[in-house]
């Protein structure tokens, strides 16, 4: 299947991921060769098909509701880029 | 041309859990940033999530607040945006096997009528971290306390017509979550918030129009002012012939008004997949069972009770059922006091008007429910006059101890005994003799209004505590007997 | 004593042959002189090493000890690691230093075993040489010349290079049993859910699982001991009890049903490498074991829909590499959107980023239902296939590559060549199976791999066969003549 390059840009963008335009072109190639590999999928009838998301079809157990962390906010933000004020700093955000 | 309004809720309501959704984490309101923010909540690399029982249960108990479908096997998934406040990348919810399924809710109208609202379904989910604008040196900080807070998303149908059917809708969902007790209602505190789906479209028509989704408005009062808004600004675009763009909108209380969100969802893709580390929610009827038997009654029923059983009307049992709280200190009062009518009289009248003037919550009124009742009694077999028992509530509201002990204090108790009634009485003709003159010679309407003051003078010489009727008959006996004298 | 099995190690130090300290300092002393070779070790903190060999000898001194008491053990760099670098082979976390242990680590730790160091891997485990890692690629001490396999490739040449004596791997789509099978020693990844992967940083959430590399199966067998288990903080962790693997290991293979899948032994399979399975099998039938052949009619779409289906995992999983939190963070970002896309564009390598896209696509609107569902259709498929033959069968044999190691750079610069090198590993990860590799011979001097699939939770059978076939085999206890030299 063909995939055009400015469908690869905005994949890039949804993944937030930069992608140097010189690179574009080469990038594409290699996604393009990929998405034909899983191509040989569409071969097959699946209309019966239960999808399956996890390998033994398990279901999921539960916690009981109890506070069990303690606050390690020094711990964590030690090895953070940027703090102050015990919060996280990003650049500006603007809704 | 006439519009019609048609509007659709989204509640995120916040779950009154200890621990977070997918962390062992506190809950707590206003703690310092981060300091609630554990490994999970902050997606430390190798994190994983496990879900808390808890808010599957509360999830279930609304579902069945509002007889709705369970979803006996409900699934997360995951939704991938960027945003600060989202640590993951993505935000665990429920996108195609929500954990409560269609369902109906009837809502109580202020004129005694009742609406219902198609309920789509309600998921579960968590909720982002908070970003703070304060300057930090033009960057913005971000607290993920909040991260991983349980949220049960309740969404209508469009059927709300109103912004004053929506806050009727919202009054009514706080007032049942209260009663479930499966969140504390605390709207300053955003564990209610509001996203509202407007559009019009010609009265008469059924198509619906273009929306606009104005997000996050924390209070009732709010609601109906961004709806109210919304619909005129909508009217005017469409009266001249605009067409309305379908956007983001944020209402900004100071201003009234809503504007365009900057958006972010330009071209917002969430890429929902089933949540590969958290196995399907599988749930069994035995297990909802259970829950159904532990439901407390709902204000629905509880209202239409008070009607039944106490010949309340449909609107004080509105008011009084409104709230858990407020409906089980009524009840007893009533049990105290075995007067339905009055105890929802003196609950509406004198203790939330004292609640509401000394801004006093309910559960810290000074004044218990069994000792309302109590002074009601004292009315009730004639110990003290309404009158008194305001005065007597007053000083039970300063913590002056019970009726019968401020009544015995205060030598309240109403005088009933003839004997020292009819010295009362005599000393009052007594003393005005210009005014039995005048009363002798007056005619029917005139006499009543003299009697009147008579009763007035025995009543304050009496410090009030004259039982009223035996007064009235006493001094029309002995007016009389003057008159026959002469 | 490096060259020793786990086993022996134990029991040479519950008859105080040696200590832990000398033991822990021997395999130090061997990584600083002999690593720069293989580049296997990514992290290494000597005195954390002794300080926890000291622990361990009073443990054994006071007569508290378990198997692994004392027992250097490399771990790959995914394992979250308190107070050491975790890297996964990534500049994005290059500075990261987790506050916390993995539930895998800390179950080590409770064992007493020494945390020997951190070993190399391909970034994020995606890769199938080892020659993604931020901090280059890693050699096969049979050949250094060659890739030692991946992406658990450093923990594989640390134990074939007799660095470690064990390690630890993942394995989404044969990321222990492959580079096993490159570097000639015995690799396991257990059933999905058998081990925890709370604190191991995620690649394809519902195919990775980590395991043991070793020397031997009745090694793998006590490694396993320590690393099954559930655990509460992982939700798809699984409850079933986890038996002694070390009881069941000398069982008799009469009467054991093999399975042989024909589309394993077709075209694609290096001819030699052919007959090394085919000898290894014989060996077994010797033993008394029946063998037969079966059919897995859906491999032929395992690559494809494995592609799909990691890529998509890994896509969401490693959003939270923001440059916020933790790890990597570009330079001097003028905005948010500048720090995310720059942070991520330096802090992935090419097959990272490659995958991600992949992944991102796969999920996006539009093609979801052609791409995710359909493979988690076929996952499906190719797990009855499966399911079907173990009806007949008690155990599927094959082999655990198309061919031994190849040059470092052969297929860097193909993605596609490098995928195909997993054809006969990654369907047991999309059906959840426990799968090993075992060393059945060398092809030009280099080693290969039988793969041993079993039934869900059946992992002891596999111990048993394998430990089985090394008690008549010599394949295991082959090393290197670049190692044999070194010592």
């Amino acid at each position: 299947m063909a995939v055009e390059q400015d469908e690869i840009e905005r994949i890039a963008e949804l993944a937030r991921i930069r992608i140097a335009a010189g690179e574009m072109g080469q990038v594409t190639r290699r996604i393009a060769q990929i998405l034909h590999l899983v191509e040989q999928l569409q071969a097959v009838d699946t209309s019966t098909v239960e999808p399956m998301a996890n390998p033994l079809d398990a279901t999921g157990r539960l916690r009981p509701d109890a506070v069990t962390e303690d606050d390690c906010r020094t711990a964590f933000q030690a090895i953070a880029p940027a703090v102050e004020n015990g919060l996280y700093l990003v650049p500006k955000v603007i809704d | 041309m006439q519009w019609e309004t048609v509007i659709g809720l989204e509640v995120h309501l916040q779950l009154a859990t200890q621990s977070k959704i997918f962390s062992g984490s506190a809950t707590t309101f206003g703690a310092a940033p981060n300091t609630q923010a554990s490994a999970v909540d902050l997606a430390m690399p190798g994190m994983l999530p496990v879900l808390n029982e808890k808010a599957v249960r509360y999830a279930v108990m609304f579902g069945l607040g509002i007889g709705a479908e369970i979803g006996m096997r409900s699934v997360f998934d995951r939704k991938n945006y960027f945003y600060p406040d989202l640590p993951k990348g993505y935000q665990i919810s429920q996108f195609h096997d929500p954990i409560v399924g269609r369902g109906e809710f009837e809502i109580p109208l202020e004129d005694g009528t009742t609406r219902t609202i198609g309920i789509t379904r309600a998921h579960l989910e968590e909720d982002a971290g908070k970003s703070l604008h304060e300057d930090f040196h033009g960057q913005t900080g971000i607290d993920l306390n909040r991260a991983g807070t349980p949220l049960l998303e309740i969404v209508t149908e469009p059927e709300i017509r109103s912004a004053a059917e929506a806050v009727a809708y919202l009054k009514s969902l706080h007032s049942l979550v209260t009663y479930l007790g499966i969140s504390d209602g605390n709207m300053a505190q955003g564990s209610m918030r509001c996203d509202i789906n407007l559009s019009l479209r010609p009265a008469g028509t059924t198509e619906l129009g273009t929306r606009t989704e104005i997000k996050n408005v924390n209070s009732f009062r709010f609601v109906e002012k961004a709806i109210r808004h919304e619909i005129a600004r909508q009217t005017d675009i469409l009266e001249d012939g605009g067409r309305i763009v379908q956007e983001t909108r944020l209402y900004d209380a100071e201003r009234d008004e809503t504007r365009s969100m900057r958006s972010k969802e330009v071209a917002n893709d969430y890429r929902y997949f089933p949540e590969p580390d958290l196995l399907p929610v599988v749930i069994d009827a035995a297990y909802v069972a259970g829950i159904r038997a532990e439901l407390p009654e709902l204000p629905n029923a509880r209202r239409e009770r008070f009607v039944r059983q106490f010949g309340l009307s449909a609107y004080d049992a509105m008011v009084l059922s409104d709230n858990r709280e407020l409906a089980d200190y009524f009840e007893a009062v009533v049990d105290a006091c075995s007067d339905a009518k009055m105890a929802a009289n003196w609950v509406q009248v004198e203790l939330l008007g004292q609640l509401n003037r000394s801004e006093t919550a309910l559960t810290d009124s000074p004044v218990a429910a069994a000792d309302l009742g109590g002074l009601l009694q004292r009315i009730l077999d004639g110990s003290i006059s309404g009158k008194i028992a305001k005065q007597v509530f007053e000083a039970m509201w300063q913590g002056e101890g019970s009726a019968d002990a401020i009544i015995e204090a205060r030598s309240l108790k109403q005088v009933s005994d003839s004997g020292a009634l009819e010295a009362m009485v005599d000393e009052v003709i007594a003393a005005n003799p210009a005014q039995v003159e005048q009363y002798l010679a007056a005619d029917g309407a005139r006499r009543k209004k003299l009697l009147g003051f008579f009763v007035g003078q025995v009543m304050k010489s009496s410090r009030g505590q004259a039982n009223p009727p035996l007064v009235n008959q006493l001094l029309a006996a002995k007016l009389g007997e003057r008159n026959t004298d002469r | 004593m490096h060259d020793k099995t786990v086993a022996e190690l134990a029991q040479g130090l519950r008859d105080r042959q040696f200590t832990s300290v000398e033991l822990t300092r021997s395999f130090l002393d061997r990584i600083a002189a002999l690593d720069n070779r293989y580049n296997s070790f990514i992290g290494v903190d000597e005195a954390a090493a002794l300080s926890d060999a000291q622990a361990a000898d009073q443990r054994l001194a006071a007569g508290d000890a378990t198997a692994l008491t004392g027992i250097p053990v490399a771990h790959k760099d995914i394992f979250c690691t308190a107070g050491m670098r975790t890297s996964c082979g990534s500049r994005m976390l290059d500075n990261f230093v987790p506050p916390y242990d993995a539930t895998l680590i800390r179950r080590f730790r409770r064992a007493g075993a020494v945390l020997l160091g951190k070993t190399n891997m391909d970034e994020f485990a995606m890769g199938s040489s080892n020659e993604t890692s931020y901090y280059g690629a890693v050699r096969n001490p049979w050949n250094t010349d060659l890739v030692p396999g991946g992406s658990s490739g450093g923990s594989a040449a640390a134990v074939a290079a007799l660095l470690a004596p064990a390690a630890t791997g993942t394995d989404t789509g044969g990321s222990i049993r492959q580079p096993a099978a490159f570097c000639g020693i015995t690799g396991l990844k257990p059933t999905y859910g058998r081990v925890s992967r709370l604190g191991m940083v995620a690649f394809a959430s519902s195919l990775d699982q980590a395991g043991p590399m070793a020397h031997s199966a009745r090694d793998c067998a006590v490694l396993l001991n320590t690393m099954a288990g559930h655990d509460s903080g992982d939700a798809t962790s699984s409850e079933m009890p986890v038996p002694d693997y070390t009881v069941t290991l000398d069982q008799p293979l009469r009467g054991l049903r093999i399975g042989l899948p024909q589309e394993y032994f077709g075209e694609g399979l290096d001819v030699a490498t052919g007959a090394r399975i085919d000898a290894a099998l014989r060996e077994l039938e010797a033993q008394g074991a029946m063998v037969s052949e079966v059919s897995l009619p859906h491999s032929h779409l395992t690559i494809p829909a494995y592609y799909v289906i990691a890529p998509a995992e890994a896509s969401t999983n490693l959003a939270r590499f923001d440059g916020v939190r933790y790890g990597y963070r570009c330079p001097d970002p003028v905005d948010l959107h500048d720090l995310y896309t720059r942070t991520r564009e330096q802090g992935f390598g090419d097959e990272v980023k490659r995958r991600i896209l992949v992944g991102t696509y796969a999920l996006s609107a539009g093609y979801y239902e052609a791409y995710y569902k359909k493979a988690q259709q076929v996952r499906r498929l190719i797990k009855q296939d499966f399911m079907r033959c173990f009806e007949q069968v008690d155990v599927i044999a094959g082999p655990t590559t198309p061919g031994p190691a190849f040059a470092l750079g052969a297929k860097s610069d193909d993605p596609i060549a490098m995928y195909l090198e997993d054809v006969y590993t990654l369907a047991v990860n999309l059906a959840g199976l426990p799968g090993m590799s075992v060393p059945a011979g060398l092809v030009d001097g280099s080693p290969v791999g039988l793969q041993l699939i079993g039934r869900h939770f059946d992992e002891a059978r596999l111990l048993n066969v394998a430990h089985r076939f090394q008690q008549a085999t010599d394949w295991h206890r082959r090393r290197p003549a670049d190692v044999e030299g070194a010592q």
